[in-house]
Formats: C-alpha cells, sequence, structure tokens
C-alpha cells in the first residue's frame, strides 16, 4: 500500500492534468467568444503586415478587444525581437 | 405562462435524451402538464427513449408546416398522466425548421402547458440553436471529460448571446448544469474530473449528479424513462434533479464513493 501511496503523491493524476488543460482552453476560448467574427483573421493580416517589415514570431501581435463603460477600445500588442531584422 | 427548458450539452451521446425524458416525466409525476420536445429532426431518438415509437403519426415539422395540427402531433403517454411527447421529423434535414414555424408551436403548447422541455440535438447547428432561442431555463448535460467540459462551456457562450432573451436584453437564461455519468470511485482514484472541478470550470449552478449506471441502458431498452425506476440510484438522482429544479434545496447524493461496511456485504449476497 505504501509503495504505491508513493507512486500516487509523487505523480499528478489525470484528473489534475485534465483540469489544468481545461482552464487553460476555456479561458482561451472564453477571451475570443464575445469578439466579432473578423478578430482572428485580421490578426492574421496584421501579422503579414507587420513581416513585411519585421520578422516576428507568430505569437508576436496581440489583438484585444475590451469594454470600458460604452467605449470600446481594440488593443493591439506586437512584441518585437529584440534585434530587429530588416527584410527586403 | 410556460417555463421552456432546453436540455443542451453541445457534445454529443452525453444524455440530453435520456435527460429530457427522464426530466420531463418527473415534472409530469409531480402533477405538471409536461411536453417534451424532439428537435433533433432527421435522427428522431426521443420516441424510443420513452417507448412510443409506434404510436408516432405527424411530427414537428408537420406542425410547423401546417400539414397536421398540435393535437394530431402530441403522443399522450401511457404511464403518467399529463405527459405529452412532440416527436421529431425523420426525413427532413434539419434546416426545415424554420425560426417563426418553431415560435409558433412554442407559443400554441404554451396556452395549455406549464412546462415546455425541449431536446436539443447535438452541434452548434440550426438544430441546436432552435432547441435554445425561446428558452427560459437550459439544464447543460456534462459528463465528466474534457471534450464534453470545454463544449458545454462553447453553448454556454452561446446561451448567453443566441437566445430570445440575450436579444432582447431581458434576464438571461438560467443555466443548470448535470453532471451525468460521474463515477465517485474513479473520481476518488484521481482517474476523473470532480464535480467540484466541473462546477469550478463552468461557473454555474449545479442542478443534479447522475452517477453512472446499468439501470439507464436498461430503461432505454425498455423505452420507459430512468426516472420511472426509482429504486435505481440514477433515477433517484434524476428525482432530486427534478426537485431542484423545482426549487427545493437538496443535499447532493451519489457524489462520495458508497461505504461497504458489514451489512451493505450482507445485503449483496441476500440480492
Amino acid at each position: 500500500m505504501r509503495f504505491l501511496d508513493f507512486f500516487r503523491n509523487n505523480r499528478k493524476t489525470t484528473a489534475t492534468v485534465a483540469k489544468e488543460r481545461l482552464q487553460i482552453i476555456v479561458a482561451r476560448e472564453r477571451t475570443t467568444r464575445n469578439g466579432p467574427d473578423y478578430l482572428p483573421m485580421m490578426k492574421e493580416e496584421l501579422l503579414l503586415v507587420v513581416r513585411k517589415y519585421i520578422q516576428v514570431e507568430d505569437g508576436a501581435v496581440k489583438v484585444q478587444l475590451d469594454k470600458e463603460g460604452d467605449c470600446e477600445v481594440l488593443e493591439l500588442n506586437i512584441t518585437l525581437p529584440d534585434e530587429p531584422t530588416a527584410s527586403s | 405562462m410556460a417555463e421552456v427548458i432546453v436540455i443542451t450539452s453541445g457534445k454529443g451521446g452525453v444524455g440530453k435524451t435520456t435527460t429530457s425524458a427522464a426530466i420531463g416525466t418527473g415534472l409530469a409525476m409531480r402533477g405538471y402538464k409536461t411536453v417534451v420536445i424532439d428537435f433533433d429532426v432527421g435522427l428522431r431518438n426521443l420516441d424510443l427513449i420513452m417507448g412510443c415509437e409506434r404510436r408516432v403519426v405527424y411530427d414537428f415539422v408537420n406542425v410547423i408546416r401546417n400539414e397536421a395540427n398540435l393535437n394530431q402531433s402530441l403522443i399522450r403517454d401511457k404511464r403518467v398522466e399529463d405527459l405529452f411527447i412532440l416527436p421529431a421529423s425523420q426525413t427532413r434535414d434539419k434546416d426545415t425548421l424554420d425560426i417563426e414555424g418553431v415560435e409558433r408551436v412554442i407559443n400554441q403548447l404554451a396556452e395549455s402547458f406549464d412546462y415546455i422541455v425541449c431536446d436539443s440535438p447535438a452541434g452548434i447547428e440550426r438544430g441546436a440553436f432552435m432547441a435554445m432561442y425561446f428558452a427560459d431555463q437550459a439544464v447543460v448535460v456534462t459528463n465528466p471529460e474534457v471534450s464534453s467540459v470545454r463544449d458545454s462551456d462553447r453553448i454556454l457562450g452561446l446561451l448567453a448571446s443566441k437566445t430570445r432573451r440575450a436579444e432582447e436584453g431581458r434576464e438571461p437564461v438560467k443555466e443548470h448544469l448535470l453532471l451525468t455519468r460521474y463515477e465517485p470511485a474513479r473520481v476518488e482514484k484521481g482517474e476523473m474530473l470532480s464535480v467540484d472541478d466541473v462546477k469550478e470550470i463552468l461557473a454555474i449552478p449545479l442542478l443534479g449528479v447522475i452517477p453512472e449506471s446499468k439501470d439507464v441502458l436498461q430503461a432505454s431498452n425498455a423505452g420507459s424513462p430512468i426516472i420511472l425506476a426509482s429504486e435505481s440510484d440514477a433515477g433517484q438522482a434524476y428525482e432530486d434533479a427534478v426537485s431542484r429544479l423545482l426549487g427545493e434545496d437538496l443535499v447532493h447524493r451519489f457524489v462520495e464513493v458508497e461505504k461497504k461496511g458489514f451489512f451493505n456485504k450482507f445485503r449483496l449476497f441476500r440480492s
């Protein structure tokens, strides 16, 4: 019994793994849920435009739509690489 | 005024039709005049689960298209008074449901019924959308399993935006979580998400926990809603869920592993 407990305490149970995975994916899907349908496409195009000038990674462009009172705020966040390399 | 309850889930095979049959039957047993509508056009199954498949003459789509009136299409349950079934059409595809037609049928039913239970098809297509659109309350049927929980969360998003209550800016659809096929022994071993895990992720009130039970298949084999099996733990769990739906505050049963005491073992030998 003690032998089994040793393993049990050291390993994450699959239920714990499931819960953590769900919390992450559900949180991500909730942020895009209420946004307009064009957001993901706009993000893709913005990434292409940025890449015409600077080589950035796939996740470098973050688009977020927030509501502040009656005002809707579109927040655009582009992470530049440490040493920007201009491409022709 | 009738209360419209949608039984929905997103994912298929989690127990929507079993739940629709059980909750509909349970409400009628408490004396509320109840109709259960099958929205799964093309893949009707509620009639089989409720044991009235051989009595279907006209269906939901016939009523929407004015090919039959409601009284011709409603099937009166033979076991429970005040319980009626409106079967889905088997031959036509889901696109034959139109919002005006569904509204007309629901309004007409609302004149004489206390509860209208809408059995949603799986997915997030037209049929599922129609089933939830007029809902006042929603029972989100979820299995303690990753894909089911994720789909339930997606459905909750739709309930908050794609229903008439949402569009008209009225009080939102009242949401209930119904966790089905729950196995406390596996939860204890860390093999299955617990009630609290699912509650924490979906963040809606818990209507009930239905334990995994062999009786559910037996009930569907016989075409008898599981809630009529009053000695079955799944049947009792559904009875509790119906009580909670009606506003009673009950402690959740069947969420802990049943401790096998001496007397329980003794009983096992005798049965």
